[in-house]
């Protein structure tokens, strides 16, 4: 695996800068839904951004803009040094060697017609890749994800949630990707499921170096996996910095808001924890009212 | 990874159009069933036969025809069969069977050529129209309207006085005019896959359009356009007939329409020249709509055929309990054993199954035992596949048809609702709890509300039929209802429809009609896992305020313990349908027994030190 680990911190792999996202409206000459709003990330070498935020946040609008499947309206998206927020399809064919997806359905990301294998081989293929070459490192990739060498000839309904995730992210690693955007990729697993689904994605980033955007809406996930996290509200980032600080001792409201909502699994702290977003709720309505009493 | 998920996905799989199995066929594996299947169906057997016959005599005319299609033998006209003759001759003293051989090249020929036309614009039409949308897909939709609009046999008939009586000119004609069916039937189809993730993830790769659309969505289209095929081949050949009945076609040629007509004028003279034709189209027409049928059935019906044979070892069973359903109205009357009255709800011994095609009973509750008392919370904890939603289900008598309770009792309040022996849930008892003392909080908010009745409409209806009190009054309680769930502004939501209002709205609401009827038990299955976490965060605020101000009892399924350790008194593990472990929420959190329970709760990401490995051990590769 050709790491890049001499390759120098300074320079990001990816940078968002000033991106909006808009969609056209269906009506006849009605505003454009804004999707995105002033957004600004960096992604370092062998570094993971977690993307927490909830139904609506935009957290899945941002993984999609980096991958060229939302339209950019302003802003730029720079990987390598190189804007792609306009990128033609042949560039993206290129591009696609080091930028890959791993999407959140595991049950709709396969196609249910094609084997493991040929899914596999379809990026490798676009490549122009040998098919001699492209069916060893299809084995190495199943090797890879922890599957068995004879999923190749097997159809994507003979294997459950996990196993599926498996392959996609197999999918994700053919081309020895720089980056891969995760799109939600465990919440539709069970929770050991999960957490072996977690496991193979910091194996494969200790062995390779690649780097992680990993969009969820579960905090103890993002906290779990990521270097950075950013956190996403109403199509804006509201906070962003170090994992440990943002997850435990957020500073925006709506942060605070996420975290103390989310149950831990013990009673008794879970009843302080209840009590402290009562507390919170309380405060932060308090500090609204003196804020409009104000204005 | 459980199995389970393996068999929900494939029965999601099964409904989706994407997944039609055998749409794909990429691999000869898929399309190797298909034809068995095909083949296994009388109908598609008889069919293939059929108009495989007509095929092997049309291309094999020339060797197969006694006499050339226009040899008029003038001296033997009208003739009856013989031994030179063998279906007789027309009134040019042409040899009928001869005629009939060539007409079914000709026919068939015309056939192909109309359906080949229809094709070849429908169905790039329909890709690039499905795929891109936009301009295109408003253009093409103009012309398939003109074209839709056109009387068919109007353009037909000018077609011919223009060109002249061609067979093939007005066939192509006629596939220009049925072209949309295929634009139509490909666009849809298109359209239902264009934005799967699996075509999201072709572009990430870099795939070009063309290769996108040959290989992931091609596929989709491939089969209803066999089966429209067989479909418009039989309406070109009676159309083509028509026209030639009518004394349109070309007269030089030999075809079955042009034979009809010659036979038609002689009716009277000799009816069987009316005969042959007539039957040979019929065949073949016929055979066309079988083979699309079949074709349809091979590959969309194979779950059907199972189910089926399902069903048959269902009924079988019926017939022979129906004895025991007897034994069940007498035993429902059994006293529940003594000193087990004042729980609110007791399972014992409970198992839940489905008997399988091959006469045995796949087992997905078993042996589970709890019970539940006034004012408690009890969670079910368990992974996709554990049964805990089915031993909910059982409890709410809402199991589907071919369930089976194969052992132990429910019982309600002092009463069974399924009596040791039975097989089945009594519905006759449970109807008159369910909803008025037992209720139920599902999982999807939104797929639980009618999108077509307003909310303060699916409120007030169960209340006036189970509480037996005027739609004032339960206008009124309602709106007290909304009001306890904290929904701000309770007459809004009362005249709202569901679309109107969000997912965490929509649950508030179902809550109120939980608890509408003064339930002593509430069933809640997964009642958060829907819904944002801060959303969660508010429902179950509100589920605790109820459940303490009222002193129901609940049974609360979920997958999330921050959810068990917010809510709940006692807690049931299940696993694979068995209860693994039960205790007080304290005991089963912190210091589970069972080495299932410590490895889900190893699995919670709380508290653990970040980028670590949770279950693989460090530096081995995952396995």
């Amino acid at each position: 695996m050709s790491t890049s680990v001499e390759a120098p911190k300074n320079a990001p792999l990816l940078s968002v800068e000033n991106l909006v996202v808009e969609y056209p409206s269906k009506r006849f000459r009605a505003k454009p839904f804004r999707a995105l709003t002033d957004i600004n990330i960096t992604i370092g070498q062998g570094e993971t951004l977690g993307l927490v935020g909830e139904s609506g946040s935009g957290k899945t609008t941002l993984g999609r803009a980096v991958l060229g499947l939302a339209p950019v309206t302003a802003g730029k998206v720079i990987f390598e040094g190189n804007d792609i927020s306009n990128a033609s399809r042949k560039e993206r064919r290129t591009l696609s060697r080091d930028l890959q997806v791993v999407f959140q359905d595991p049950y709709t990301s396969l196609n249910p017609a094609l084997e493991i294998g040929d899914i596999l081989a379809e990026p490798l293929a676009v490549q122009g890749m040998e098919p001699a070459a492209a069916k060893k490192r299809v084995r190495e990739l199943l090797d890879q994800v922890g599957l068995p060498s004879d999923a190749i000839h097997r159809l994507p309904r003979e294997f459950s949630g996990g196993q599926r995730q498996r392959v996609a992210i197999a999918r994700a690693l053919a081309l020895s990707p720089k980056l891969i955007v995760c799109d939600e990729p465990v919440s539709a697993l069970d929770l050991s499921t999960q957490a072996r689904v977690l496991d193979l994605f910091l194996q494969i980033q200790r062995d390779t170096g690649v780097s992680y955007l990993f969009v969820s809406h579960d905090l103890d996930v993002v906290r779990h996996i990521s270097h950075r996290v950013a956190v996403m509200y109403h199509g804006e980032i509201v906070e962003q910095g170090p994992a440990e600080v943002v997850t435990r001792d957020p500073e925006h409201p709506y942060t605070q808001r996420l975290l103390l909502a989310s149950p831990v699994p013990d009673p008794d702290r879970q009843e302080q924890r209840r009590a402290d977003r009562h507390r919170l709720l309380a405060n932060q309505q308090r500090q609204n009212e003196q804020a409009g009493a104000v204005a | 990874m459980s199995d389970s998920i393996d068999s929900s996905a494939v029965t999601a799989d099964a409904a989706g159009l994407a997944a039609k199995p055998g749409t794909g066929q990429s691999g000869t594996v898929v399309r190797s069933t298909v034809m068995r299947r095909l083949i296994r169906n009388p109908l598609g057997i008889a069919s293939l036969v059929i108009l495989g016959t007509i095929a092997i005599l049309a291309i094999f005319a020339p060797v197969l025809a006694p006499f050339e299609e226009n040899f008029a033998n003038i001296s033997k006209t009208l003739a009856p069969a013989d031994s030179v003759n063998i279906l007789g001759t027309d009134s040019a003293g042409r040899d009928t069977w001869s005629r009939l051989l060539f007409g079914a090249q000709l026919t068939l020929l015309s056939a192909l050529l109309c359906a080949g036309v229809a094709i070849a614009i429908g169905l790039p039409a329909g890709l690039i129209a499905g795929y891109y949308a936009g301009k295109f897909e408003a253009v093409s939709n103009w012309v398939v309207s003109i074209l839709m609009s056109l009387p068919g046999l109007i353009v037909l008939l000018t077609i011919r006085a223009a060109f002249g009586p061609s067979v093939w000119i007005s066939m192509i004609a006629f596939g220009v005019l049925i072209s949309p069916s295929y634009f139509r039937l490909t666009r849809t189809a298109v359209q239902s896959v264009r934005n799967e993730l699996y075509v999201d993830a072709a572009r990430v790769s870099g795939l070009s359009d063309l290769s996108i659309i040959a290989r992931h969505i091609f596929s989709v289209v491939r089969a209803p356009i066999i089966i429209q095929t067989a479909a418009i081949a039989g309406v070109a050949i009676a159309i083509q007939s028509g026209l030639e009945f009518l004394g349109l076609g070309d007269p030089t040629k030999a075809t079955w329409g042009v034979m009809l007509s010659e036979g038609f004028k002689n009716v009277y003279l000799t009816p069987t020249l009316l005969l042959w034709p007539a039957l040979a189209m019929a065949l073949t027409i016929g055979g066309l709509v079988l083979l699309g049928n079949a074709i349809r059935d091979a590959l969309e019906d194979g779950e059907k055929i199972k189910h089926r044979k399902k069903r048959s070892v269902a009924t079988a069973e019926g017939t022979t309990a129906e004895p025991a359903k007897a034994r069940q109205s007498r035993k429902s009357v059994a006293a529940v054993e003594l000193g087990t009255e004042h729980h609110l709800i007791k399972v014992t011994n409970l198992g839940v199954g489905y008997p399988q095609a091959d006469g045995s009973v796949k087992k997905v509750v078993d042996d589970v035992s709890f019970h539940v008392d006034r004012g408690e919370i009890l969670g079910i904890v368990g992974e996709s596949g554990s049964g805990k939603s089915q031993t909910a289900f059982s409890i709410l008598g809402l199991l589907p048809d071919n369930a089976r309770i194969v052992g132990g009792s429910i019982q309600f309040d002092g009463n069974y609702t399924v009596a040791p022996g039975d097989d089945r849930v009594n519905q006759e008892r449970l109807s008159k709890l369910r909803g008025k003392r037992i209720s139920y909080i599902p999982q999807e908010p939104m797929s639980n509300l009618d999108p077509a009745f307003t909310i303060g409409y699916q409120l007030v209806t169960p209340m006036v039929r189970v509480l037996g009190i005027t739609k004032a009054e339960a206008r009124t309680r309602a709106l007290k209802l909304l009001t306890d769930v904290g929904i701000a502004n309770p007459e809004r939501t009362f005249d709202a429809y569901p679309h109107e209002v969000s997912g965490g709205m929509a649950q508030r609401v179902l809550i109120a009609g939980a608890i509408s009827c003064e339930p002593d038990l509430v069933i809640a299955d997964e009642p958060t896992t829907a819904l944002d976490v801060t959303v969660q965060a508010d429902v179950l605020d509100l589920l605790r305020e109820l459940q303490q101000r009222l002193n129901i009892g609940v049974i609360l399924v979920t997958h999330n313990f921050g959810v068990v350790a917010d809510l709940c008194d006692r807690v049931a593990v299940m696993q694979n349908g068995r209860l693994v472990e039960e205790g007080t929420v304290r005991d089963i959190l912190r210091n589970p027994k069972e080495q299932y329970t410590q490895t889900l709760l190893g699995s919670m990401l709380e508290g653990k030190t970040p980028m670590t490995m949770l279950v693989t051990p460090q530096k081995e590769p995952v396995a």
